[in-house]
C-alpha cells in the first residue's frame, strides 16, 4: 500500500497528530537506547486507546505493513529500530494507572506507564513494583514485559516474568487474548511466560497487572573492597553457600570504580581491582542478622576494605557509584557499548580475565560492572565513534565477549535483550532446529510475521551467511543449508 | 544414557510416522491428573530411565537433572547442602520424578510466597514430535535470548514434547520454620490472610480449615520469633507433619469427597457457597472442595461459574467418575492460539492427545 493511502486510512480514525509520516516528525523515532542503529520509520502512530491499537493493527495486517512497537525506547539491543516500510507503534499515550489494589496487592496499568511510576502510586500502601531496571525512570512497564527485564534485585525478588500476573494483548489480526488472570495459576500453556521477553515479535500488550510486594522495613548495604577479583568472586559465592539470598550484590572493576568516583563521589576505595556492593533487606531483626554475616564472609575472603551503610542517605551514596555507571562511562569515553550476557557465576574469573586479553587484541578499554548475585555482566566497552572503523571493531570485541559467555554455559542476554544487536550469537546460541522452533512459536501468533520483523530471531539463512558461525563438537550447525 | 536418549527418539519416529498417540509417563504419581484418556492398546513412553544430577554447584543455585530422576532423590541431594526446591512441589507418591513435577507444574504451599514450579524452571532439554533434541533455556537465572520455552513447557502435561533435562534454581531451606494456628471464622480469616500478605511478615503457607486459620513462619530466626510475637496464636508443635499433609494431600480433609475441585481465585474472594466441604490455602487464592454430591452435572456447572465469578478458575482435580474435561474450558481465541503451537512442536499430534484439552 502506498504510504499516503495507508496515512489516511488510519487517520480515518486516529486525530491527525497521532499519525506522523513528514520526515523531520519522524526523526526522534530513528532509534532506541542502542542508537549505533538507525532507520527512519515510514510512518508513526500513537494510539490513546486498546481500541485504536486494535483498529491500527487490523489495517497494517490487511495491508501486510510491518508493525514495530516502541515503548520509551529506552532499549539497549535495537528491539525497537523502526522498519523502513513499516509503521512504527508508539505506545507512550496509553499511560493510566488503572487500577491499585491495597489488598490483593495488585496494580493494572497500561504498557506507556513508567516502570517507577508504579511504585510510586503504590507507595502510600507500603507497597512496590519490585523489577527495577537502571532506567526505571524513564522506561515503559510495555517494554519491560517485551524485554522481561530485571534490575538489581531481580536475584532475591526475580524478573518482569515473576512480577506479572496478566496481560490483555492484541494479536496482529487484531484479536485480544486475556493471558493469565487475577489469580495465581490459569490452565493451558503458560503463554504469560512466552509473551514475556518476546519483544515485540508475537502481539501487542495494552494491559498489565502486576504483583505489587510489602516494602521491607529496612534495607542496608556492605560496601567491600578486594585486591583481587577472584577473592571477590569467592565471598560471593561464600554469601550464597551461607544460604543468605542478598537483596542485592553488584561488583564493580577498578577502571569502572575509578570512572565512577570521579563522578558521584561515593567513597569507593580507588585501589581496589573489585568492588562488591551487598544488601539485606526485610524485618529489621533480619537485616541486622544477615549484615553481620555478610561482613564476616567479607574479612573471611580477606575483603581490604569494608564499610557498611549506617543510615539511608549512606546507603544511597554507596548505591550512587553503581547506578551512575553507565553515565560515568559516557563521561570519560566519547562513546561506550554495553554487553549484557550471564555467565555460571564460577567461571567469572575466568571471563574477566578473557575480556582484558581481549582488551590488548582490539586495544579498547572495557570496564564491567556485573550482577553479581546472578551472572550478569556488563562490560562497557569504551570507543570513540569518530575514529573510522572503531566501531566495527567495538562489536567485534563485544561479539567476542559473547562467544565467550556461551562457552562456558551461559548466555548471550540476560535482561537488554536479543533486538538485532545480537541477532548474529543467536546463530551461536541456538542450532537450526531450536531456532526453527522460535519461528513455529512466532508463526503462531502473527502468521504473515508482521511484528518486528528481523528481530530477537535470526532467520536460517542469516545464520548461514553470519561469519562467525560456531561448529560445536564437530557437529555443523546448519548443515542443510548452502555457504556463501 | 545416549542410549536411552536415542530409544526415546525411535520410538517417536515410529510413533510419528504412524500417528499413533505416545502417552509419556515416568513413575505415575500424577495418573489421576488431567483428563481421562483412553491409553488402551497404545504405547506408554517410559520416561523413567533417564535419570540423574548432571550438575550442582550449590553455591550457583541451580541443580540441573534428568527428568526421571526421583523428586525424592533430588530433594534429598539438595538437603544435604541445605537448599530445597522453593516451590515445595507435590510428589504424590514416592514414584514421583522430576519430570513429571514439571509437566503438571503443580506447586505447594509456599508458591504465593516464593513463586511456582514455572518460576523456578530455568532451562529444558526436550524431545519435540520429530525426534529433534532440543535445548531451550540454561543454568542462569536472567536469560532472554529466544522465546522462553522452558517455562512453555512447564505445566503442558506432556502435549508438546517429552522432557530430558530440566535446570532448576533452587533455595536455601530457612534457618527457622515456626506454625501458629489460631481459631477464626472464614471470612475473617480470607482478610486476615490478604492483610498479612500486605506487610512485611515472614509467612510461608496459609492453610484455613474449620474455623483454624495456620501459618508457617520462614527465616532468620530474629525474624521469625519478632513475627509470632506480633502475630499471636497458638504454636503447633509437628508443624512440617501439618504442611507435608496438605502438600501430599494426605489430610483427612482430601479423603472426604468424591470428587475434589482445585479453586484458583482472587485471593480475597469472600466465602464462597458451594456444596461439599472447603480447604483454603495460597493466602485465600487457592480453594480446595470436596464434593459427594449425585448431580455431577449441577456441580461442576455450579463450581464453574462461581470461579469464573471470581475471576479465576476450577480444575477437577481428583475425582471417582471420569471427566474428559478437568481443566477450565479456554475461549476460541486462546484454544486456536495453543493448536497452532501444539501443531508446531508435534506435528503428527502423538504426545498425550486429549490429556490437557480434547482440541490438543
Amino acid at each position: 500500500m502506498h504510504p499516503l493511502e495507508l496515512v489516511s486510512n488510519l487517520r480515518n480514525f486516529l486525530p491527525p497528530d497521532s499519525v506522523l509520516y513528514e520526515t523531520e516528525d519522524l526523526k526522534p523515532y530513528e532509534c532506541d537506547g542502542l542508537s549505533a542503529y538507525r532507520q527512519t520509520p515510514m510512518i508513526v502512530v500513537m494510539p490513546e486507546t486498546e481500541e485504536e491499537v486494535i483498529r491500527i493493527l487490523r489495517v497494517c495486517h490487511a495491508s501486510k505493513t510491518p508493525v514495530v512497537a516502541r515503548g520509551a525506547g529506552t532499549g539497549l539491543s535495537g528491539g525497537a529500530l523502526p522498519h523502513a516500510k513499516g509503521v512504527l507503534l508508539s505506545l507512550t499515550k496509553l499511560k493510566k494507572i488503572l487500577e491499585v489494589d491495597p489488598i490483593t496487592r495488585t496494580a493494572r496499568v497500561q504498557p506507556g506507564v513508567r516502570n517507577l511510576a508504579i511504585s510510586e502510586s503504590a507507595m502510600v500502601y507500603g507497597l512496590y513494583y519490585a523489577p527495577d531496571p537502571s532506567s526505571q525512570i524513564a522506561c515503559s512497564i510495555g517494554g519491560n514485559i517485551a524485554e522481561n527485564s530485571g534490575g538489581v534485585h531481580c536475584l532475591k525478588y526475580g524478573l518482569t516474568v515473576h512480577n506479572i500476573l496478566r496481560l490483555r494483548v492484541i494479536t496482529i489480526e487484531g484479536e485480544c487474548l486475556e493471558i493469565g488472570g487475577a489469580c495465581f495459576d490459569t490452565p493451558g500453556y503458560d503463554l504469560l511466560a512466552l509473551m514475556t521477553g518476546s519483544e515485540g515479535m508475537l502481539g501487542i500488550v495494552t494491559e498489565i497487572t502486576v504483583k505489587l510486594l510489602p516494602k521491607p522495613e529496612k534495607a542496608q548495604v556492605v560496601m567491600a573492597a578486594f585486591d583481587d577479583i577472584q577473592k571477590a568472586g569467592n565471598a560471593v559465592a561464600n554469601v550464597i553457600g551461607a544460604g543468605i539470598i542478598p537483596a542485592g550484590m553488584e561488583m564493580m572493576d577498578k577502571l569502572a570504580t575509578r570512572a565512577v568516583e570521579e563522578y558521584v563521589h561515593a567513597g569507593y576505595n580507588l585501589e581496589a581491582e573489585a568492588i562488591l556492593l551487598c544488601e539485606s533487606d526485610g524485618t529489621e531483626e533480619e537485616v541486622t542478622d544477615e549484615i553481620q554475616r555478610i561482613n564476616e564472609i567479607m574479612k573471611k575472603n580477606s575483603a581490604v576494605d569494608i564499610k557498611t551503610s549506617n543510615n539511608e542517605t549512606e546507603r544511597l551514596k554507596f548505591w550512587a557509584g553503581r547506578k551512575a555507571a553507565f553515565p560515568a562511562a559516557g563521561r570519560i569515553s566519547p562513546d561506550y557499548y554495553c554487553m549484557d550476557g550471564t555467565i555460571p557465576r564460577r567461571n567469572l574469573a575466568r571471563v574477566l580475565v578473557g575480556i582484558e586479553k581481549l582488551s590488548i587484541k582490539y586495544g579498547l578499554r572495557c570496564m564491567n560492572v556485573f550482577h553479581a548475585g546472578d551472572g550478569n555482566l556488563h562490560p562497557l566497552i569504551l570507543y570513540d565513534a569518530n575514529q573510522p572503523g572503531e566501531l566495527k571493531k567495538t562489536e567485534e570485541f563485544g561479539a567476542e565477549i559473547l562467544e565467550m559467555c556461551i562457552q562456558v554455559g551461559g548466555t548471550i542476554t540476560g535482561e537488554h535483550g536479543v533486538g538485532i544487536e545480537k541477532i548474529n550469537q543467536m546463530c551461536s546460541q541456538f542450532d537450526a532446529k531450536e531456532l526453527e522452533i522460535f519461528h513455529a512459536v512466532k508463526s503462531a501468533f502473527d502468521p504473515d510475521r508482521l511484528l518486528n520483523p528481523g528481530k530477537a530471531v535470526p532467520s536460517l539463512r542469516r545464520c548461514a551467511e553470519h561469519g562467525a558461525m560456531h561448529v560445536h563438537q564437530n557437529q555443523e550447525k546448519f548443515p542443510d543449508l548452502p555457504r556463501f | 544414557m545416549q542410549d536411552i536418549i536415542g530409544q526415546y527418539t525411535n520410538t517417536i519416529h515410529a510413533a510419528a510416522k504412524c500417528k499413533t498417540p505416545l502417552f509419556i509417563r515416568s513413575g505415575g504419581s500424577k495418573d489421576f491428573y488431567g483428563n481421562n484418556i483412553n491409553r488402551d492398546g497404545h504405547d506408554i513412553l517410559s520416561a523413567a530411565a533417564y535419570t540423574g544430577i548432571i550438575d550442582y554447584d550449590p553455591t550457583e543455585l541451580v541443580v540441573t537433572a534428568r527428568a526421571g530422576t526421583s523428586l525424592a532423590d533430588l530433594e534429598t541431594e539438595l538437603q544435604k547442602q541445605n537448599q530445597m526446591l522453593g516451590f515445595e512441589p507435590p510428589h504424590f507418591g514416592p514414584e514421583a520424578t522430576l519430570g513429571g513435577c514439571v509437566a503438571s507444574g503443580l506447586s505447594g504451599p509456599r508458591r504465593v510466597f516464593v513463586g511456582a514450579t514455572r518460576d523456578f524452571v530455568l532451562g529444558v532439554r526436550m524431545l519435540d514430535g520429530n525426534g529433534n533434541n532440543l535445548h531451550f533455556g540454561g543454568q542462569v537465572m536472567k536469560n532472554v535470548a529466544g522465546y522462553d520455552i522452558s517455562r512453555l513447557m512447564t505445566g503442558s502435561m506432556g502435549t508438546l514434547g517429552l522432557l530430558l533435562e530440566v535446570s532448576i534454581k533452587v533455595l536455601p531451606i530457612p534457618p527457622i520454620e515456626l506454625t501458629l494456628r489460631m481459631q477464626m471464622k472464614e471470612a475473617a480469616a480470607i482478610e486476615e490472610m490478604n492483610q498479612w500478605a500486605g506487610k512485611p511478615l515472614p509467612i510461608s503457607a496459609t492453610c484455613f480449615y474449620e474455623n483454624n486459620l495456620t501459618l508457617r513462619l520462614s527465616g532468620a530466626e530474629s525474624a521469625v520469633r519478632a513475627a509470632r510475637t506480633k502475630l499471636g496464636g497458638e504454636l503447633i508443635p509437628d508443624g512440617s507433619a501439618f504442611w507435608n499433609s496438605i502438600r501430599e494431600q494426605t489430610h483427612t480433609f482430601f479423603q472426604s469427597g468424591s470428587s475434589l475441585w482445585r479453586l484458583s481465585l482472587k485471593s480475597n474472594t469472600p466465602p464462597l457457597k458451594l456444596p461439599g466441604q472447603q480447604l483454603i490455602e495460597w493466602g485465600g487464592a487457592l480453594r480446595w472442595l470436596a464434593c459427594s454430591g449425585e448431580d455431577v452435572n449441577t456441580e461442576e456447572s455450579i463450581v464453574r461459574s462461581e470461579s469464573s465469578l471470581a475471576d479465576g478458575n476450577a480444575t477437577l482435580f481428583r475425582s471417582n467418575r471420569k471427566s474428559e474435561s478437568v481443566f477450565h474450558p479456554p475461549g476460541s481465541q486462546m484454544i486456536k492460539i495453543y493448536q497452532r503451537i501444539k501443531e508446531k512442536f508435534d506435528p503428527a499430534g502423538i504426545f498425550n492427545p486429549g490429556r490437557m484439552y480434547r482440541e490438543l
